[in-house]
């Protein structure tokens, strides 16, 4: 059982930076992007493909991310210079790096397509094998200090970056575009800017995933969105009074730790893996509809209760 | 006056939506209007007159089909809406829409303080904006001088749309473009916000159009005043006869330079 919670505790670090990711083009672009499906996979991919051939996985790791920040100006452009609608300018960038991912992997097999790498081979070349050679430590807990190190460490980068007035300019579109043009910011550039990060950190998060499993698999992409957003929400939910934005993602962090160690925990007490996605699915419908449940419940509460006593509303108009 | 200096020059404007189908509406047809250095002018008209279309095309929210725009000498007739955003400061009808609800006061003060620049990696506010930013806000007298890091979403409609109006002079613009920013307020409020806009346009003699929907307003304030009738500018009045304008008159003229009954929009400009 500790096993199984500690095996979840290093997914949930290795899983944070899909969320956070998920965080910048969802919460903070309002821009609900599906293109992270595509872009996770991309990272594995990208990420398996070069230590194949025998790249420095740090180096690997980096071109994973910018490889994710590439499919990221794609949807961006589509959805900004091309106008197509964000939900559908998603999906296309998804679907093309669909055949991207597989050409991807066939470069490494030379074996037209291939849908997914092996890199047990390789396992001691990943990140987790060069930090397990010079620890000495086993698998779970170097995944463990790397995840950690890692998420750390993109938590104080996004914080800087959100601070600075590129950053503001970013955060500012998500909220009032229109505002901005008025100021002179220029939101197609800014929303292109936040997606290319936004999926950057989930290719890297795809990267840092395969080079862990030593797996990378065309479908592994498959519900990325959806466990993104279950964390963000568990995230909020958990730190819900929190003003701070490096606090802000660190909640979202500890929210993907606890998604991976809530998910280990189902499945060790023997929920079949299959049903995970639909259990996921159902975390998050219910809690993005419980500010609606909420209000539902308390009319009902005042209907019946002969207090007209209304109460203090926060007020925007 | 043939010695005054132009500021603003629309010649020969004209905007068409919907152009070729059955929805089509002349917004602008063939307007042309001089706003000299330091004019506070108020603009009134009906429902579909053209004076929202008239401050969209100003600042180039969309282009326009025919005519030229410039401003201060330099040529807006082509420039996209964001180049164009550091020549004017703008408060929209709506108080949600002039800040972002989700940044701090000072954040949001910190967008403005950089309109029309561009952003960088530098520090988003600096310590010493934010105390520039506390100075400006105390002006206000609302007291949100002590709630300088809270989420403008948390704050009432007045208090946005006083914000907003800080936030478009706080670096001078060409010009101040205000479009019905008190209609959506409450009398109270929309009164102090209209004596805080007389004040700061006042203290720069900013280059000011401000668009309403009350005639008593329009009458009351600025140097002077033109009213928009179906795409075209149908009186211009300023100075002393501008003084000496009342809301009957201003009805009378209506009728004869359209030579339409007012019944229709009486409601709303009265």
């Amino acid at each position: 059982m500790i096993a199984t919670i500690t095996a979840g505790v290093s997914q949930g670090f290795i899983w944070a930076m899909l969320a956070l990711g998920v965080y910048i083009s969802f919460r903070l672009l309002d821009f609900a992007d599906l293109s992270c499906e595509g872009s996770i996979t991309l990272g594995a991919s990208i990420a398996a493909m070069l230590i194949w051939k025998g790249m420095n996985p740090f180096l690997a790791s980096l071109f994973a991310f910018l490889g994710g920040c590439i499919a990221g100006s794609v949807t961006g452009i589509l959805a900004t210079k091309l106008k197509i609608p964000p939900i559908l300018a998603g999906i296309l960038t998804m679907i093309s790096l669909y055949s991207i991912n597989i050409h991807i992997m066939s470069f490494a097999t030379g074996t037209a397509g291939t849908a997914n790498l092996q890199l047990l081979k390789y396992s001691k070349k990943t990140i987790f094998g060069i930090i397990r050679r010079l620890t000495g430590l086993d698998k779970t807990y170097a995944a463990l200090i790397v995840g950690a190190v890692a998420a750390i460490a993109v938590i104080f980068i996004l914080y800087w970056f959100f601070g600075t007035e590129l950053g503001c300019t970013i955060r500012a579109t998500g909220s009032n575009e229109k505002m901005c043009r008025a100021q002179g910011i220029n939101t197609d550039t800014t929303k292109i800017i936040g997606l290319a990060i936004s999926n950057g950190m989930i290719a890297l998060s795809g990267s840092m995933i395969c080079q862990n499993q030593n797996f990378s698999d065309v479908n592994m992409g498959v519900g990325a969105i959806v466990i993104g957003l279950a964390s963000i929400i568990i995230g909020e939910t958990i730190f819900m009074r929190a003003k701070n934005f490096a606090l802000k993602l660190f909640g979202i962090v500890i929210g993907s730790v606890i998604y991976r160690v809530v998910v280990a925990v189902v499945i060790y007490s023997g929920m079949p893996s299959t049903d995970l996605k639909l259990m996921t699915a159902i975390i998050v419908m219910v809690a993005l509809s419980l500010p609606m449940i909420k209000t539902y419940l308390f009319s009902k509460k005042r209907k019946h209760s002969k207090k007209m006593n209304t109460p203090e509303v926060q007020k925007n108009g | 006056m043939a010695d005054m200096e132009v500021m603003l020059s629309l010649s020969g404007v004209t905007k068409i939506f919907n152009a070729g189908t059955v929805n089509e509406k002349v917004a602008m047809n063939n307007l042309s209007l001089d706003v000299n250095k330091g004019d506070f002018i108020t603009v009134i008209g009906g429902n579909g007159a053209g004076k929202s279309t008239l401050m969209n095309a100003v600042t180039g929210v969309f282009g326009i089909d025919e005519g030229k725009i410039t401003l201060d000498g330099i040529d807006l007739t082509h420039m996209s809406e964001n180049r164009r955003a550091k020549y004017f400061g703008r408060v929209f009808q709506d108080p949600m829409m002039g800040t972002v609800p989700n940044m701090e006061i000072q954040e949001n003060l910190a967008l403005a303080f950089r309109r029309g620049k561009s952003h960088g990696l530098k520090w988003g506010i600096t310590a010493a904006e934010k105390r520039l930013y506390r100075e400006q806000i105390a002006r206000l007298g609302l007291g949100l001088e002590d709630r300088m890091s809270a989420k403008v979403g948390l704050l009432s409609g007045g208090q946005r749309q006083a914000i907003t109006l800080l936030m478009s002079t706080l670096v001078r613009p060409k010009m101040l473009l205000l479009d019905e920013h008190t209609a959506a307020l409450d009398p109270k409020t929309a009164e102090k916000v209209l004596a805080l806009t007389d004040e700061i346009v006042g203290e720069d003699s900013l280059t000011t159009l401000m668009v309403t929907h009350n005639m008593r307003n329009a009458i009351d304030y600025g140097n002077r005043l033109i009213m928009m009738w179906d795409g075209k500018i149908i009186l211009d009045i300023s100075g002393e006869e501008k003084k000496k304008l009342t809301v009957e008159a201003l009805l009378g003229a209506f009728s004869k330079a359209s030579g339409s009954e007012f019944s229709n929009d009486r409601t709303l400009l009265s």
